[in-house]
């Protein structure tokens, strides 16, 4: 792949290099998350906003302005970061994985997989919230794997390849997907029509805590994997010559990557392009070794999807869009880009 | 030392490699010729550990090569394949220190200490590749790039290395430092080597040994002068050759006779 969007990134990644970079992008993601506890179609006063974030007191706020703060915006805004996190890591580990730069968790169709065990978990499970995200996790996993091996032949899986066979299998769970939506009443089905886009807002305190805490030690275990990662995108025959046992380090990430889109998807819907944009944009600042892009992805990706829900809830406020329709919109023509340059 | 034992690989119901035996000797360079789909490739693949033999055992130091965990076979055997294939920008540093996971203290975690780099850059500088250090994979020509893959397995510090056709795509001038570099380590270090190659005449002059393949058999093996005969030759790649002597180094020399064109 040569282009203008060739990286150019030469420098090596080392240690301190990247304890920088992600304390850098930490800052960041710090600065974003308070501008969008503020932003909003009710614009709260920062300087109060942000001495009630720290001290948790009300900081001359009103009792409204308070419960806008603390039990809408704030839950919303760590739950967008969390799903940014998941997808954006899940998304650099796939591509590692699969030597694919178009690899993506809603490209390769482990989303819908995710939604559809999410789905049968609503409807069948519906009073058992943890539900949701085990079965979405089972979803997401089932789906990858069925991806790899469509996409394997006895050439390794090319990019192409790869595409199509997520293409089938997304199409297969769409399917699926209606098929459970015309089971559950007229009412439900505009949310959840609204969810499958994905949906920031309906999460309980529980699923946030465990998107939270599945985020952070998700995207941890696929960085403690990054040093093998960046000999499998050199090809799994290199990076088994190299000392690298394939067939563990595959499971791990496979596992690693479907906990972090399954919790992200029960918690959300299915929000695109996370894992494609941040990435690609990590790879092109800092260079391929998935020891920083991973951490990295990480970081942008939850200021990414905290800054997308901040366009979703203003651009056309007091209405709201789904915040994937806004990463899609981003990510849509960066894909079709990638793509047409390959 | 490695050795294969009398081995047996099938893909399915087709055996790629029958009945092999070949020790790989400290101080030694061993060429495996032979026509396309002799099972060359498969021969190396198994010695690496990468194919199991169906019958037979491949031996490293007088243990079964399995038993070895996998990061302990690489900082043993370096493996050098035909073509690097990238899909992401590498820079040649990058590429190089790969070797140097099978190294890692920590595991799959980690950093490259000041040895990984210093390892690096000594192959650097021998495979020439120093100015390139920081340019990416993909901008090099494809001399350069088996250079890197060349200095990548010499990086390993492995003593016994597997070479699939190392000089394919070079030049005269660059065929001859790689198959230079190959038999310093050999005769310097005590390295031992195999190499795939189709280029008789090459192998001719800087292997000790050859293995002569045909449908996955061993046909013959031994020093240049005892395997490249007229008949043996003739016989494997079903064509007719004229042997005769190197007249600057005395080795055997082959000229196939075509006869295209009369």
């Amino acid at each position: 792949m040569s282009s203008t969007l060739q990286l150019r990134a030469t420098v090596r990644a080392t240690f301190r290099r990247t304890l920088f970079v992600c304390g850098l992008l930490l800052l960041i993601l710090f600065v974003v998350l308070v501008i969008a506890t503020v932003v909003g179609s009710q614009r709260l006063p920062i300087t109060n906003a942000l001495c009630a974030l720290i001290s948790r007191s009300k900081c001359g706020l009103s009792s409204e302005q308070q419960a806008i703060l603390f039990d809408i915006r704030l839950p919303r805004i760590l739950l967008a970061g969390a799903v940014g996190m998941c997808l954006a890591s899940a998304g650099a580990a796939y591509q590692a994985l699969l030597r694919n730069p178009l690899a993506e968790p809603y490209l390769l169709g482990v989303s819908n997989g995710a939604a559809v065990g999410t789905m049968v978990a609503l409807v069948f499970f519906g009073t058992h919230e943890w539900s949701r995200p085990v079965m979405a996790f089972a979803g997401a996993l089932i789906a990858s794997f069925a991806v790899y091996q469509l996409a394997r032949s006895r050439a390794g899986a090319s990019p192409e390849r790869l595409i199509l066979a997520g293409v089938i299998v997304t199409t297969f769970l769409s399917s699926a997907i209606v098929f459970i939506t015309t089971l559950m009443d007229a009412t439900r089905i505009r949310s959840f029509t609204f969810w499958l886009l994905g949906d920031l807002s309906g999460a309980t305190s529980s699923l946030l805590t465990i998107a939270v805490v599945v985020a952070i030690l998700g995207s941890a275990v696929l960085t403690t994997y990054a040093r093998p990662l960046n000999l499998l995108m050199l090809g799994e025959r290199d990076a088994f010559d190299l000392g690298v046992e394939v067939g563990r380090v595959r499971l791990i990430v496979f596992l690693a990557a479907g906990l972090l889109v399954g919790t992200s998807v029960a918690s959300s819907g299915s929000v695109g392009y996370v894992g494609l944009v941040v990435p690609h944009l990590v790879r092109l600042t800092f260079g391929s070794d998935n020891r920083l892009t991973i951490p990295a992805s990480a970081l942008t990706g939850a200021a990414f999807v905290i800054v997308a829900d901040m366009l979703a809830r203003t651009l056309i406020a007091p209405r709201e869009l789904p915040v994937g329709a806004i990463t899609a919109l981003i990510g849509a023509p960066l894909f079709i880009y990638l793509l047409k340059r390959g | 030392m490695l050795e294969a034992r009398n081995i047996t690989i099938s893909y399915g119901a087709r055996q790629a490699i029958t009945g092999v035996s070949l020790k790989l000797n400290a101080g030694e360079v061993t060429a495996i010729l032979g026509p396309n789909g002799a099972g060359k490739s498969s021969l190396l693949r198994a010695f690496n550990g990468a194919l199991k033999p169906s019958k037979g055992e491949i031996v490293l130091d007088e243990l079964p090569l399995r038993t070895f965990p996998r990061r302990a076979v690489s900082r043993r055997i370096a493996a050098v394949a035909q073509e690097a294939d990238l899909r992401f920008p590498v820079t040649v540093l990058e590429f190089v220190l790969g070797a140097r996971y099978a190294w890692a203290s920590t595991g799959a975690w980690g950093w490259e200490t000041e040895r990984d780099l210093e390892v690096a850059f000594a192959v650097l500088h021998e495979t020439e590749l120093e100015a390139f250090s920081g340019r990416l994979m993909n901008e090099l020509s494809g001399g350069e790039r088996q250079r890197a893959v060349l200095a990548r397995a010499l990086a390993t510090e492995a003593t016994i290395l597997l070479l699939d056709e190392p000089t394919a795509n070079l030049d005269l001038g660059h065929q001859a430092a790689i198959l230079a570099l190959v038999r310093d380590r050999c005769d310097r270090r005590g390295a031992s080597a195999a190499v795939v190659t189709h280029d008789i005449n090459l192998a001719a002059e800087f292997a000790d040994r050859l293995l002569l393949l045909k449908g996955g058999e061993p046909v013959a093996l031994g020093a240049p002068r005892e395997v490249l005969t007229e008949k043996l030759v003739g016989e494997v790649f079903e064509v007719k050759v004229l042997v005769d002597a190197h007249p600057v180094t005395g080795v055997p020399r082959i000229t196939p006779v075509h006869e295209l064109r009369r």
